[in-house]
């Protein structure tokens, strides 16, 4: 029999004060779209469910010398924004490619880099935005960048008295074009077999000045492959580089792709070696100023 | 088991259910409201049959928890139609259009499809299919339904 009680506060001090009194019976729920079908599926749920969605003042996306981009705002938000469309391209096309608009319409980004499944569509996007997530708590804020902030399959470094408030991308992150690719069977409600992010800077003549690759169920968790980073700085935007980079993700000193239902491993570096090369060249034709 | 008292605007009407803290919209306007318009196919966000607005925007009422709807203002099927009883444009252009088969998927594919044309009132045959992506149907190959929507819209337009 599923049973819980719920409270809805409307202040972060409200929600301390809560985790605080439930301590271990408590969990944290925000739009609920993972959180309902785990309790559904468990057939058991957390005595209280503490409810994150009378926070309203979480919801915002800001451009302020860097991003800002609140815990609770919801994907929907992020896939109708001008300027994450533009200027953070990769996590508008993350954030536009998961589940459907009634789960984007209510599914939070805090909640998804939280839930941290491997195949999490924000997580590869925010990697290569360098994405830092501010975490809340009683005692303060403190900062946590996203390549840190998983720390295994549906693991964090999130404590159980701390809120995600805020995710920030640096201003640097502007001279940067991006793109993300998801690889799935439909466009709609799937996860993805492999996600690859991709962002690039380049100066004089084309040549790279900084790389970044974040893929997406390719290991325990999001994983940046900075081997292949590294391999690009300093190069030229050609195919043969590109396509040396690809390979250098996809091989075991950047990932760690498993067998699985979904999909094997050696099919998943394929994608990878293919998906970078591609990313790199459309993140390259986004990058609005040298 | 604990219940909660839930006050809400439901088609309109101010409404307050009183019903057990661990029930979620659908079943509140099915088993409480007695509105079984929305369906319950698989229960966890994959189908869309239970689509419902919240606040003018589609959601999955089986994933909705009845306690986050106080003070909202839930849209079903239901309360598409005119006070005369005359059909929702969308209503009208799937009935005129042959988008119904067995008919599961139609409240939900209905309210996707209002919510759609409420945002972005011509959209493109991709921004139809986008619009109902959540929304399964197993009878047909979506054809009419696109074709409905776009009819619906266009109706809309004429009638703006």
């Amino acid at each position: 029999m599923i049973d819980y009680d719920y409270r809805k506060p409307e202040t972060l001090e409200e929600v301390f004060g809560l985790l605080r009194e439930y301590g271990p019976d408590a969990a944290l729920i925000a739009g609920g779209t993972d959180v309902m079908v785990k309790i559904r599926n468990m057939k058991k749920a957390p005595p209280v469910l503490v409810s994150l969605r009378g926070l309203t003042d979480l919801r915002y996306i800001r451009k302020n010398g860097g991003y800002h981009i609140g815990g609770l705002t919801t994907h929907r938000m992020l896939e109708t924004s001008d300027l994450v469309r533009e200027e953070l391209t990769a996590l508008y096309e993350g954030a536009s490619r998961i589940g459907s608009v009634q789960v984007r319409n209510v599914a939070t980004l805090a909640g998804n880099i939280c839930n941290a499944a491997p195949s999490a569509d924000t997580a590869g996007p925010l990697l290569v935005l360098d994405a830092r997530v501010v975490l809340q708590g009683p005692e303060g804020r403190r900062t946590v960048p996203v390549a840190e902030f998983f720390t295994g399959p549906y693991k964090t470094v999130r404590r159980p008295d701390e809120v995600v408030v805020e995710v920030e991308i640096p201003e640097e992150t502007a001279g940067f074009g991006s793109a993300y690719f998801k690889h799935s069977r439909r466009k709609a409600m799937n996860l993805p077999i492999l996600g690859v992010a991709v962002s690039v800077k380049l100066s004089e003549g084309d040549t790279v000045s900084d790389a970044r690759i974040g893929l997406t169920v390719a290991a325990p968790t999001p994983v940046r492959a900075r081997k292949a980073e590294d391999f690009l700085k300093g190069k030229p935007l050609s195919d043969d580089v590109l396509a040396e980079a690809g390979r250098i993700a996809a091989s075991p000193e950047c990932c760690a792709p498993r067998d699985s239902l979904r999909c094997a491993a050696w099919y998943r570096r394929e994608i990878i070696e293919v998906s970078v090369l591609r990313m790199a060249k459309l993140a390259a034709s986004r990058i609005k100023s040298r | 088991m604990k219940k909660v008292s839930v006050s809400f605007t439901l088609n309109g009407d101010a409404v307050t259910a009183e019903v057990p803290v661990t029930w979620n919209l659908l079943k509140t306007l099915r088993d409480y409201f007695e509105l079984t318009g929305a369906k319950e196919g698989c229960g966890v966000g994959e189908c869309g049959a239970c689509t419902v607005l919240v606040d003018g925007e589609a959601v999955n009422s089986c994933l909705y928890p009845v306690f986050e709807v106080e003070g909202k203002s839930v849209t079903t099927i239901e309360g598409l139609a005119g006070e005369d009883g005359a059909l929702h444009p969308v209503q009208q252009a799937f009935l005129e259009n042959n988008g119904v088969q067995c008919g599961f998927c139609t409240s939900g594919m209905i309210m996707s499809a209002k919510a759609l044309l409420d945002h972005t009132p011509s959209p493109s045959e991709e921004e139809i299919r986008e619009g109902i992506a959540g929304n399964f149907c197993r009878c047909t190959g979506y054809v009419q339904i696109v074709e409905a929507i776009d009819m619906a819209a266009k109706k809309i337009k004429q009638a703006g």
